[in-house]
């Protein structure tokens, strides 16, 4: 059968052979030992035209649960926001998508200054001096400041705190393993981070403090006081954020961050089972020339004009091999795109509605909650749209019972935190009406 | 690309009081912030974000992708890039709801169809690759090295082993001892022959009670296919290290052979080359890896396991080297490879490779005259001529790379691999008609041409596009890398 994705022709390939001066297809592949040859159908399905293949795919698709049929109440590190319709718009111009990375800058202006304002927009929202393209996602973005702040202090042990996620933890784990970097728990108080047991085990080797803000469970954490006990000892501070909390919460830039990572996810870009995701990365001038990633800078072309290119490359792989800073080369430049296109469209006062939408409907659905005879108050620590509730029943049975009327409910954490049995991690974006909260009170409520 | 002027910043388009999207009034009750949040945390100054209508969000953003040149754009043999055409039904795919609009940590009874996909994905690339198990999770080809390489240690050390060296020829793409050092481990680079085949010599003084591995591509970076591929897995195994397959360049051998069978312990796959998924102007990719039996407990967690008619994440895995990324991998990208695996078959497959090659193969010998070809050999799925011919005229690489934009063609790899001077690295791919091959290899020839006659022109190329030549030292020395109020 033909594949409408390979244009030759049988007699395209008699006279592109014959060009070459080889008879068969065969001949061009003499290099390979007949004893390497596979010598049989690969066994695979066989090929589908494209209405088959759009069945198919349907019906796989349909055998999800989705945030179209379903109220999510789901976060820990994937937020369903709300994707203004011009974002894929702008995504679906193949002129972005279908392209390589700029290593042609005459014919990459576009992206490049599309990539530059990213760039500009996350140094807005984090208040640090500059970013880099994209890293891979929250929790690989974490790692690779924990790498940077080791080149750069010349130490090698961190301070990890509890309250972050566990996921960006266990990352961060893999990667730290084969350094031979120690990592230290931190444990909570009341939701927050203990800043006395973080004082306490702080030194002189210490490479890094890293914290998240609003935390795992949804708390906002003092970044000045571990930024002030960091720097006291010579260690950076590394914090994780979410980005949407940055049309509210102070920027970590002004207080006292030195790398500002997170998980760009909220910012345009879909759920989609986990990925592909978008690691932002921030820091100060200081420490620019550590940064891993791409970084576009801006220049002038022979005329003078305006113009951008990938600069500082001297950090990267393809120049510096070993000695490079890190070792990524692709990234997630398509949804630095959509970062981009989603700050823009929802704008300056947007994205503070978004995210005080976002802080009012958690705190209504809270009060809401604590209402209730079994749901009880675990953390009394200042929130922003997640916070934690004690069921008087298993999560995953509650869970269960709530897929019934369409709801996804929160996140049981006793699976990452033994001690917080029944306790379930709840999160309300703006995306979440009053009619969906008052729901899922309701059914809470009738569960028991 | 015609519009010779800097296109406006979206800063400087924004004007106080504009938005792109309407959204709807909060319906809950509303307390003050200071209420809820302590006002020592709260922002004392908003975020400058544009502040643009949606018309003018929308000009900006097309006008930039003017400025852009894609798959979609024309020709683009970026060597090592794989650079095929991005069938768009995929992209309808990856964005029905059922796939984009799941929560990673919905419980599993939700979103089997997704568990599904992933686990036959799994399945298709260790029968595309030779080998015994898949993990979907890296998110890139360097990110799929990094996990490759944490479970080869991981091997060692359950060993009671301390390997601590990677070894990889001169050729080797620059990610391969990146990704060796951000592992923890030295890397000994081997001096490969003139064409980019391993000196087994060489291989043989290099290996040792030490060698944690070989990383090779294979074809290598020069488009040959390593001969010696079994003899190279001997000399490896013999001294106790594991061998890894840089499956940059797998687009040549699919269905023909594969590196399980060649001796090979992991694979990576890009499914940004191989598989059909767009490179997205630098990612998101995706960089699954495929392993040998004895390498298979200590893959990342979660691992998928299919339990009668159900799909589970299985976490509690012992010796597994832990997680590499905060979910399963770039679902959305996987989705893509899938509907093109599906849609080719394994004859589709198969077609595709014997075509990437002879259209190398076809541009080798249309060119051979009138650019250096360093090799008198057939090439696989892309070939590397040199501008030593055109030296003479005080015309070099990245002269000609540059024309060729004036011609409106993506130029080939440049510059790599290292140990070819001057090398232009051309990967046709299989996507490219006959006609886009002959009018590429004409401009080529005409160039070639002009070197002998009007070499200036090649010199001060580009002229077309929408700015000329860039004064990189000055990006690097005075960074400029965002919008100041």
């Amino acid at each position: 059968m033909p594949w409408s994705y390979l244009p030759h022709t049988e007699q395209d390939r008699k006279a592109m052979l014959a060009a070459i001066g080889v008879e068969k297809a065969e001949d061009l592949f003499t290099d390979i030992a007949p004893d390497l040859r596979l010598n049989r159908p690969l066994q695979l399905p066989v090929a589908l035209a494209e209405p088959e293949l759009v069945k198919h795919l349907t019906a796989l698709a349909k055998a999800n649960a989705h945030t179209q049929d379903y109220a999510c109440f789901l976060g820990a590190g994937a937020y369903d926001h709300y994707i203004p319709s011009v974002v894929d718009h702008v995504l679906r111009r193949s002129e972005f998508y279908t392209a390589y990375t700029q290593y042609q800058p005459e014919i990459s202006q576009g992206y490049l200054q599309a990539l530059w304002e990213y760039q500009s927009m996350i140094c807005q929202l984090t208040g640090m001096e500059v970013a880099n393209a994209s890293l891979y996602d929250g929790g690989t973005g974490l790692a690779e400041a924990a790498m940077m702040a080791a080149s750069a202090t010349g130490r090698k042990e961190f301070l990890v705190t509890q309250t972050l996620h566990p996921h960006y933890r266990a990352v961060l784990s893999t990667y730290a393993k084969d350094r031979g970097y120690g990592l230290t728990k931190i444990g909570y108080q009341d939701g927050l981070l203990d800043l006395e047991a973080l004082q306490a085990k702080l030194n002189k080797n210490i490479a890094a403090i890293l914290v998240q803000t609003p935390n795992f469970f949804g708390c906002i954490e003092d970044i000045q006081a571990a930024a002030d006990l960091a720097h006291a000892q010579g260690a950076l501070l590394i914090t994780a954020v979410d980005p949407v909390s940055l049309g509210l919460l102070e920027a970590p830039g002004n207080l006292g961050a030195d790398i500002v990572v997170g998980e760009g996810q909220s910012l345009g870009i879909p759920l989609s089972f986990g990925g592909p995701y978008l690691g932002f990365f921030a820091t100060t001038e200081k420490l620019m020339r550590k940064m891993p990633g791409r970084i576009v800078g801006q220049t002038v072309d022979t005329d003078g004009k305006r113009s951008f290119v990938l600069t500082l490359q001297a950090r990267e792989q393809h120049i510096r091999r070993e000695k490079a800073n890190s070792n990524i080369c692709s990234n997630e430049a398509l949804c630095a795109l959509a970062a981009a296109v989603y700050l823009s469209t929802v704008g300056k006062t947007g994205f503070q509605q978004v995210a005080a939408q976002s802080l009012h409907k958690a705190h209504y659905a809270y009060q809401q909650l604590n209402r209730l005879p079994n749901c009880k108050e675990v953390f009394s620590a200042p929130f922003f749209k997640e916070f934690v509730v004690r069921l008087n029943q298993p999560v995953a049975a509650v869970n269960e019972k709530l897929l019934a009327d369409h709801i996804i409910g929160g996140l049981d954490l006793e699976t990452y935190y033994p001690e917080l049995k029944q306790c379930m991690l709840l999160c309300v974006t703006e995306n979440r009406s009053r009619q969906d909260i008052d729901l899922l009170i309701e059914r809470l409520g009738a569960i028991g | 690309m015609s519009i010779k002027k800097s296109k406006e910043l979206i800063f400087e388009l924004s004007q106080a009081g504009r938005r792109a999207v309407d959204l709807p009034a909060c319906d809950v009750p509303e307390a003050t912030l200071e209420s809820l949040i302590p006002a020592r945390f709260l922002r004392k100054k908003p975020p400058s974000l544009p502040e643009v209508s949606q018309p003018d969000l929308m000009r900006h953003y097309t006008a930039l992708s003017q400025r852009n040149f894609g798959v979609d754009s024309g020709f683009y043999p970026l060597g090592s890039c794989t650079m095929k055409y991005n069938p768009k039904v995929n992209e309808d795919a990856g964005r029905y709801p059922g796939f984009s609009l799941i929560h990673p940590l919905q419980p599993e009874a939700t979103v089997q169809g997704a568990l599904e996909l992933l686990y036959n994905m799994e399945q298709y690339l260790a029968e595309i690759s030779g080998m015994d198990a898949v993990t979907m999770q890296p998110v890139a080809g360097a990110h799929g090295e990094l996990t490759g390489l944490k479970l080869i240690r991981a091997y060692h050390r359950q060993r009671g082993e301390q390997r601590t060296k990677v070894i990889v020829p001169d050729s080797a793409h620059g990610t391969n001892p990146a990704t060796a050092t951000v592992c923890g481990l030295e890397t000994v680079e081997i001096k490969s022959h003139p064409d980019g085949s391993i000196n087994l010599e060489a291989l043989q003084a290099a290996v040792g009670p030490d060698t944690a591995a070989l990383m090779l591509t294979n074809p290598s970076t020069l488009g040959l296919f390593e001969s010696n591929i079994r003899e190279i897995a001997r000399i490896v195994h013999e001294a106790g290290g594991l061998l890894y397959y840089d499956g940059a360049n797998a687009n040549a051998i699919m269905g023909i052979t594969r590196p399980g069978d060649m001796g090979f312990d992991v694979v990576h796959f890009n499914l940004h080359k191989t598989f059909s998924t767009p490179h997205g102007g630098g990612g998101p990719g995706s960089g699954p890896i495929g392993v040998k039996q004895e390498l298979v407990p200590f893959l990342p967690v979660p691992v998928i396991v299919k339990d009668g008619g159900a799909y589970h994440l299985e976490q509690d895995r012992p010796l597994s080297i832990g997680k590499v990324h905060a979910f399963y991998g770039n679902f959305g990208v996987i989705v893509r490879a899938y509907a093109y695996i599906r849609a080719m078959g394994p004859d589709g497959l198969k077609q595709a490779s014997e075509d990437a090659v002879l259209n190398a193969n076809y541009c080798l010998s249309q060119l051979k005259d009138d650019f250096y070809a360093p090799f008198n050999r057939f090439c696989m799925h892309e070939c590397i001529v040199t501008s030593k011919q055109q030296k003479q005229y005080g015309v070099r690489t990245l002269d000609i790379a540059k024309r060729l934009l004036d011609y409106g063609y993506h130029p080939p790899t440049i510059y790599f691999p290292l140990i070819v001077e001057e090398a232009m690295m051309i990967e046709p791919t299989e996507t490219e008609s006959k006609e886009t091959l002959d009018a590429f290899i004409a401009a080529m020839r005409s160039i070639a041409e002009e070197a002998k006659t009007d070499a200036a022109l090649i010199t001060a190329a580009p002229q077309t596009t929408v700015v000329g030549r860039l004064d990189e030292a000055l990006a690097a020395r005075k960074p400029v890398v965002r919008w100041k109020e």
